[in-house]
């Protein structure tokens, strides 16, 4: 679930400073935003809020495409912020773009 | 108004027929039960398990005592009955009640059949049949430590297994020359024999007993070639006799059991028998499955509804018991016409065997690998011909070829579940109605599988049949997770063959299904090699839990705790003064002194972490990790008017010496001054307990969601003998446990005995402390790993925080 009526890219941080197979948290505008890159370099941005709970993932498990929430293990893709079956919920993603060697996120205007 | 029925035995069988016809037509009778044990209606076949302490005796009950009530049955528990009058119509009970019937149901089962030997009726002399049994068993191993146990067929395999985990010794005496020939032929009676012996099971073969010694109580057992055991309990497993006196004495036609006809009729009209205690065509059947079948019939006949006429059943049988995969059925040694096909393949510990007469299965023999079984099991129902299958297509799993023969042939009201008598309809009613995903759900809520697993594949493929393709049923098996078809031992095998060094390698190597594998199999991959490498293997954080990869609790908020460690549980003035301060300095919310004698930090925001840490300079506690947690201690004789020893010096010793170790699963440890133990010793991962002049240690002890009492491994005289032996015990565990098994499912896996056989081989001891050796001299504290490198610091603990 991308909303991107209309948004604003923010530089978050040095695309170096993120390991593979990581995540981090970035604070912008008293939200949390979770920063995960994927084993084979691919950058992701979702909220910082898992759907079960709604207690944070960033500090999740990396596989392929998916974060499993450090909580009780659910399996999210991070592209599309579903949650795998048979647990349901969606969370908000962001679009990312690395340029410049700063990596970027589409932060919606509300 | 309403006929009435009289049941004469509260057990499997008849109240299988109640449950049938209230089911049927629920106003045609009152109903009277009448039973000899104490208790309502439980699960026999059970009872193994609950010997062996895999399930507890509540849970094998079927049918409660309110069951009985809002069925509106008039239950006699505890009481016998002792005369049938078939002229007036009457049975009459042991405290003299007379109660009359319409119909009565013969249900009295057997009894376990007792040698005639002089001395039978000692005390600790028993059979294998009730839960009086059982209680009788389990309270022997308390007192006592020898055990022997007659009959080394299916019954005395599973007792004597039993016995094993209440931690006996036991011999198992046989008087022919091979285990279980009513159902192995020699080859297989070899494997399971040595498989057996590896559990800790001792065996006596070609053995006849003659005598058992003692005085009031049994001590031992005397054999027709002069020689002797000692044994405190003797248990008979060598045969069962069909309860028939009451029958008998009423006039019924009684051969082996009382003789029934298709209907389950006996000699004398509106007597009936069913269970073990009849005899059908010749048969009288020692399995539920017959029991279940006949119920059906009988139960319909009584309810007065059409009935197709009872047949004879085919029976199988597997051994319940853990660590071996026994499965047989029908003919299995070979005559003039009939042939078999075997499979051995000894590597694997796998043979299978299958009869063939006249293009048709007539039996077979699975051993180590019973996944075949349904498929043959319906080719000898159907008796199917097999001319045009190559014969060696049928000990292999040809996908596909299995359909047209399996369950999705079956009526809806055949039975799969033998054991508790579950129908293929109630099966799949359950799946769909329920929405079940996996064979443990159907075992839950129908309890099919749930006694001796036969019918797991059947389950299985019911699934299949009814889920399709949401169904994966390799996530079923012993498979490591549903990245993989094959087994931990599969995996470290080719990991150790062919020197596979990395997470990925691993999985790229064993064809993973997923690309990177999921938060199961990585975490488990990431421990296995760095066991076998300890050295080489560089840890792959990513592949760990959260906790691990921080080397701190997270919390639901996101934030994390910090346990420093107390060695012992003893701390000093400064120490505490330390942690006061940081705890001020960084506003942690809450301080708490832990269940492990220690101090947790709790509310700690991850950017503070390595601050935390290096401001205490303390070791890290462990207790995120999969690894040594607390010793806990109690003050030993430096203080109290009890102790026998140092408790808090020997606790304190043993925390250093293994500190950082990591293990399959967390490892909690104890040291108690004295046999007090108050330091709960009992229920830890590895508990001693000092005693005048040496040391016990307790094993596979838990606290935790299944509370489990500790096994007394050893006790031993020396304080470096304590160090010595829980490093060589540890070493074993981290070597064959499952990633994420406690010791004290390790433990009743692999059984103490085997356990102990292993410590008590001087090479492997040996080789064991070098092994624990390496792997303890590798480890570094790891967050003076964390506060050493500004990397680790930016890469796992930084927080961005974007100016608006
Ligand atoms: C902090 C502590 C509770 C306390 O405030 O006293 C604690 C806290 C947790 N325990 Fe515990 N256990 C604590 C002592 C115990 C004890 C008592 C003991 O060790 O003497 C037990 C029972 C003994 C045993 O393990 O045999 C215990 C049995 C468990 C279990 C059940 C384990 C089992 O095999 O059944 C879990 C769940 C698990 O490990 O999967 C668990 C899991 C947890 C976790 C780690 C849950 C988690 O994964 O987040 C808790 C972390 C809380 C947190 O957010 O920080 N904790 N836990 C104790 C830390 C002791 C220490 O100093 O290290
Ligand atoms: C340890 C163990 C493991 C087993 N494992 C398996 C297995 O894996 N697979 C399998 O198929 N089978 C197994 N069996 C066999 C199975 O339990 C029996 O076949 C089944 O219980 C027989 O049922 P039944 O109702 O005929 O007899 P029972 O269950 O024995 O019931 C008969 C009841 O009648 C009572 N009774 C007897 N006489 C009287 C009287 N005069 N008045 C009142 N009450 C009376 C008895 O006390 C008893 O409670 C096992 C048996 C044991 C003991
Ligand atoms: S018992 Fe243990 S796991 Fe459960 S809430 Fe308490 S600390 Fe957490
Ligand atoms: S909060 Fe994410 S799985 Fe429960």
């Amino acid at each position: 679930m991308t909303l991107m009526n209309s948004a604003q890219w923010i530089d978050v941080m040095n695309e170096k400073d993120l390991l593979q197979g990581t995540g981090k948290k970035v604070v912008y505008k008293g939200n949390e935003i979770a920063v995960f890159k994927a084993m084979n370099g691919d950058v992701f941005a979702m909220e910082n809020k898992c759907p079960h709970k709604g207690w944070g993932i960033v500090d999740g498990m990396i596989s392929g495409k998916h974060v499993y929430c450090p909580m009780h293990d659910r399996k999210i893709n991070m592209d599309s912020g579903l949650v795998e079956k048979p647990d349901t919920g969606c969370v908000q993603t962001f679009q990312t773009e690395v340029s410049n060697g700063k990596i970027r996120i589409a932060f919606p205007i509300t | 108004m309403k006929k009435k029925l009289v049941l004469i035995g509260n057990g499997m069988a008849g109240v299988n027929v109640i449950e049938h016809l209230l089911k049927l037509n629920a106003d045609r009778y009152d109903i009277t039960i009448f039973g000899e044990e104490p208790h309502p209606n439980y699960n026999r076949v059970m009872l193994s398990k609950v010997l062996a302490g895999d399930v507890s005796m509540d849970t094998i009950i079927l049918n409660n005592d309110d069951w009985y009530v809002e069925n509106d049955i008039t239950l006699y528990k505890g009481e016998k009955v002792t005369q049938i009058d078939s002229e007036a119509k009457t049975v009459v009970s042991s405290t003299g009640k007379v109660v009359p019937y319409d119909d009565l149901i013969i249900a009295t089962g057997s009894s376990a059949f007792m040698l005639p030997l002089p001395g039978v009726e000692k005390d600790g002399v028993i059979g294998f049949r009730d839960m009086q049994d059982c209680e009788t068993m389990k309270k022997a191993a308390k007192t006592y430590k020898k055990a022997a146990v007659i009959g080394g067929g299916l019954l005395g395999l599973e007792a004597a297994r039993g016995i094993l985990n209440l931690g006996m010794e036991v011999d198992v005496i046989h008087l022919g020359p091979h285990l279980m020939e009513r159902q192995l032929d020699p080859t297989a009676s070899h494997m399971l024999q040595q498989a057996l012996e590896q559990q800790g099971m001792n065996f006596l073969l070609q053995k006849q007993s003659s005598e058992i010694l003692g005085g009031e109580r049994a001590t031992g057992l005397r054999f027709q070639d002069g020689t002797s055991i000692d044994a405190d309990l003797i248990v008979m497993a060598v045969g069962i006799k069909p309860n028939v006196q009451l029958g008998r004495e009423a006039g019924l036609h009684v051969g082996r059991g009382i003789v029934v006809n298709d209907v389950l009729e006996t000699s004398i009209p509106h007597i009936y028998a069913v269970g073990e205690c009849a005899e059908h065509r010749g048969i009288s059947y020692g399995l539920v499955a017959p029991l279940f079948e006949q119920g059906a019939v009988l139960a319909k006949k009584l309810a007065g509804t059409e009935t197709a006429p009872y047949e004879g059943s085919l029976v199988y049988s597997k051994l319940k018991v853990s660590g071996v995969d026994v499965f047989s059925i029908g003919e299995f040694m070979e005559q003039d016409d009939v042939q078999g096909i075997t499979i051995h393949d000894a590597y694997s510990g796998v043979y299978k065997k299958v009869m063939i007469r006249d293009e048709k299965v007539v039996g077979a023999i699975l051993y180590g690998d019973s996944s075949d079984s349904t498929r043959l099991l319906s080719f000898i129902k159907n008796e199917t011909n097999i001319a045009d299958l190559k014969k060696t297509d049928l000990l292999t799993n040809v996908d596909g070829g299995t359909e047209s023969v399996g369950v999705a042939h079956m009526s809806d009201d055949e039975i799969i579940c033998g054991c508790n008598g579950v129908s293929k309809g109630d099966i799949c009613q359950a799946i769909k109605e329920q929405q079940l995903q996996s064979v443990e759900e159907v075992k839950k809520v129908t309890s099919a599988s749930g006694s001796c697993g036969g019918c797991r594949p059947q389950v299985s493929e019911l699934l299949t049949l009814t889920l399709g393709n949401d169904y994966d049923s390799s996530k079923e098996k012993t498979k490591m997770c549903s990245c993989t078809d094959y087994s931990r031992d599969e995996i470290l095998e080719v990991i150790k063959d062919k020197q596979l060094t990395y997470v990925r390698e691993v999985m790229h190597v064993l064809e993973w299904k997923t690309e990177e594998g999921c938060s199961k199999c990585r975490p488990a991959l990431n421990y296995y090699l760095g066991m076998i490498y300890p050295k080489q293997y560089e840890d792959d954080a990513t592949s760990r839990f959260v906790n691990e990869r921080m080397h701190a609790n997270i919390q639901k908020d996101g934030t994390f705790s910090v346990v420093p460690r107390i060695y012992g549980g003893v701390t000093t003035p400064a120490a505490l003064k330390k942690i006061a301060e940081v705890a001020e300095k960084y506003h942690i919310p809450t301080v708490k002194v832990t269940g492990g004698q220690r101090i947790d930090l709790l509310g700690v925001k991850k950017e503070d972490l390595t601050n935390v840490w290096e401001e205490l300079d303390m070791a890290s506690g462990y207790a995120y990790g999969k690894a040594l947690r607390t010793v806990k201690t109690c003050v030993g004789d430096t203080y109290c008017r009890f102790g026998t020893a140092d408790a808090m010096g020997l606790g304190i010793h043993l925390e250093k010496y293994f500190e950082r170790l990591e293990t399959p699963a967390k490892v909690k440890m104890a040291v108690s001054g004295c046999p007090r133990n108050c330091a709960e010793s009992g229920i830890k991962d590895v508990g001693v307990v000092a005693i005048d002049g040496g040391f016990e240690l307790y094993v596979g002890g838990n606290g935790g969601v299944n509370v489990r009492a500790g096994d007394h491994l050893v006790t031993v005289k020396t304080e470096a003998e304590v160090v010595e032996t829980i490093a060589a015990y540890l070493q074993h565990y981290r070597e064959t446990a499952h990633y994420g098994e406690r010791t004290s499912t390790w433990v009743e896996r692999f059984g103490l005995a085997a356990i102990q056989e292993v410590l008590e081989n001087k090479e492997e001891r040996e080789r064991l402390l070098l092994a624990m050796q390496q792997a303890l001299s590798q480890y570094k504290d790891p967050w003076k790993k964390v506060i050493e490198s500004k990397e680790k610091q930016k890469h796992w603990y930084e927080v961005v925080s974007v100016p608006e």
